[in-house]
């Protein structure tokens, strides 16, 4: 969906003389302060939605025991892939090379600004003459590679080994995210199409997923698919915890959890809006969209789970929420008004049964349900992204033609079919990564503390401090 | 000497205390304890995972008295614990070897 168009011609940005220049032809775009701001605001919030929101998201689901080791691992799995996306992350997913990894231009960041000279290189949001700083863009771009990594870590809490989680994250982060990044989001910008001739060498510069038309906004095919199915392998490969299903293994701390909750909304905010790369009416959309989905997705878990199970429960209303929010992800700025509110309702009642049936029918601990909320909601979101798409169910459709900025809308029959190629694709891909990795982090340093070490706790025997003082 | 022992509902602890007041007691000692009897548990569920839980929260009350006192110290715990529901617990009579107290090093009676 992104990338840099103007990268060795960078703009000087300092002086106004040399910008004079260039007046007798178009001035050269700068970014817009307003953008930037927004840009800037919208990545802090991503970072929020893992540290704390995430980790006490999942802390609190966890046996106290076990507490500390959840907030350490998604503090350092989250600061681990920030720097390696520092390091050549970014390059392989954002820069030109064929449609599933990208180049090695940007390893370490090269080229993209010389603070001294005050020079910094543009990349492409999705308006024509509208650039933002490439430095933003890779800040922005960092916080969801490393969220994702973090939510993995929920399908195998309790019992894994704190230097497999590490081995793990650093395979999987290279070779699932970074090429499904790239196959989705890559693309080359909407001011390189400037004549109908290059289209089509352009389109197949692009990922193969974006080549197929698939819309995904903010990341349900990239951030939670592929972690999703991530985690599920991980569930079924590290085994079950022990006493799982003879023992009362409880939420310690369902307090921590609704906090956590609610700051992953809040966040989100950043990362479905935000990926407008603009303070437009986009963002605007995606906003709403985001706000309103998740409301409907609390209601509907909490009433299903009434009607079902009795109770309407706390854990019910906060996973209703993060359901939500997962499922209008790939929506966000790519359905109107309608489509927030089916998606939402269907992703509380679809996850639900995420979270009851389909788990049993799958017999995996995925200890805190990665699957049943980020992949069967980013699968639902993203299929009905295509659906709620349409114009004629009030959504804006896609723009068909870069070179006029033309928007249109395949019909629902043929934008569902590619979201549905690009959901199996990710399902795939993600899939033999996961197996891969963990069975290198199992051949390296094993998956998983001994029986000894898991039932006295991992925040001892990881960590060696403990949560409570009790 | 005697140790009383009773187990009573949480919520029963503020009147059981003024009942052993009244009737001449002068310490007791609390603790709060899970257990079993008549009473069942019940269920919690956390999305697919469906738990019963068998422990019922329960306080533990203990004191010490003369030989003399235990039935009307075990009608005062009875009175004010009661409900007439599964669940109001039990009271347990022990005999008590020795004690003192450890500030004057009264024994027996005295110290109670």
């Amino acid at each position: 969906m992104r990338k840099r168009f103007a990268s060795r011609a960078a703009l000087a940005l300092l002086g106004a003389l040399p910008m004079l220049a260039f007046a007798a032809d178009a001035p050269a775009p700068v970014p817009n302060k307003g953008d930037t701001a927004w840009m800037l605001t919208s990545t802090a919030l991503v970072l929020l939605m893992s540290v704390p929101a995430l980790a006490l998201f999942y802390g609190g689901l966890v046996r106290s025991k076990n507490m500390l080791s959840v907030l350490m691992q998604v503090f350092v799995v989250f600061s681990l892939i920030t720097v390696l996306w520092c390091i050549y992350g970014y390059s392989y997913a954002f820069t030109e090379g064929n449609a599933f990894f990208g180049g090695h231009s940007r390893i370490f960041l090269a080229g993209v600004g010389d603070a001294f000279k005050g020079e910094w290189s543009l990349a492409a949001t999705f308006s024509k003459a509208t650039p933002m700083y490439e430095i933003v863009f890779v800040a922005f771009q960092a916080t969801f590679a490393a969220i994702t990594c973090c939510l993995i870590l929920g399908s195998v809490v309790e019992r894994i080994k704190f230097s497999a989680v590490l081995i793990f994250m650093v395979l999987w982060f290279t070779f699932s995210y970074l090429p499904v990044a790239h196959m989705v989001w890559f693309w080359p910008g909407p001011d390189a199409y400037t004549d109908a001739a290059k289209v089509s060498a352009l389109n197949a510069t692009g990922g193969f997923i974006w080549q197929m038309g698939a819309l995904d906004f903010a990341g349900g095919t990239v951030v939670h698919i592929n972690a999703g199915v991530a985690g599920l392998i991980g569930a079924y490969l590290i085994g079950k915890r022990l006493g799982w299903g003879r023992e009362v293994i409880r939420p310690h701390s369902l307090t921590m959890t609704m906090i956590g909750a609610s700051l992953l909304w809040f966040g989100w905010f950043g990362f479905n809006a935000g990926s407008a790369l603009e303070a437009n009416a986009s963002a605007s959309l995606a906003f709403l969209n985001t706000y309103l989905a998740t409301a409907c997705a609390v209601l509907a878990w909490t009433f299903a789970e009434w009607i079902i199970k009795g109770k309407p429960s706390m854990l019910g209303a906060a996973s209703g929420a993060v359901a939500g929010l997962v499922a209008i992800t790939p929506a966000a700025g790519n359905v109107g008004i309608p489509g927030a509110f089916v998606i939402g309702l269907a992703a509380g009642v679809v996850c639900l049964w995420g979270v009851t049936g389909l788990k049993r029918l799958l017999k995996a601990d995925d200890s805190l349900d990665v699957f049943g909320v980020h992949a069967v909601g980013g699968i639902t979101g993203a299929l009905l992204t295509g659906i709620f798409n349409s114009p004629d169910l009030g959504g804006p459709g896609s723009v068909q033609d870069w070179v006029t900025a033309t928007s249109g809308y395949p019909g629902i029959a043929a934008q569902l079919w590619i979201q549905a190629k690009a959901v199996g694709i990710t399902v795939v891909w993600t899939g033999v990564v996961a197996l891969a990795a963990y069975k290198i982090a199992d051949l390296v340093v094993g998956l998983r503390v001994t029986d000894e070490q898991e039932r006295e706790g991992l925040d001892i025997n990881s960590h060696g401090e403990s949560a409570y003082d009790y | 000497m005697k140790l009383i022992t009773a187990i009573i509902r949480p919520f029963k602890l503020d009147d059981v205390r003024d009942a052993l007041s009244q009737a001449g007691v002068t310490g007791i000692t609390v603790t709060e304890v899970k257990g079993y009897g008549r009473q069942k548990g019940h269920t919690e569920l956390y999305r697919g995972a469906e738990y019963v839980v068998d422990f019922v929260p329960k306080i533990k009350l203990e004191t010490a008295v003369p030989d003399a006192r235990v039935d009307v110290i075990i009608d005062a715990i009875v009175e004010a614990a009661r409900t007439d529901k599964v669940g109001d617990g039990k009271i347990f009579v022990t005999p008590l070897d020795h004690t003192v107290r450890i500030r004057t090093g009264e024994i027996g009676d005295d110290a109670l």
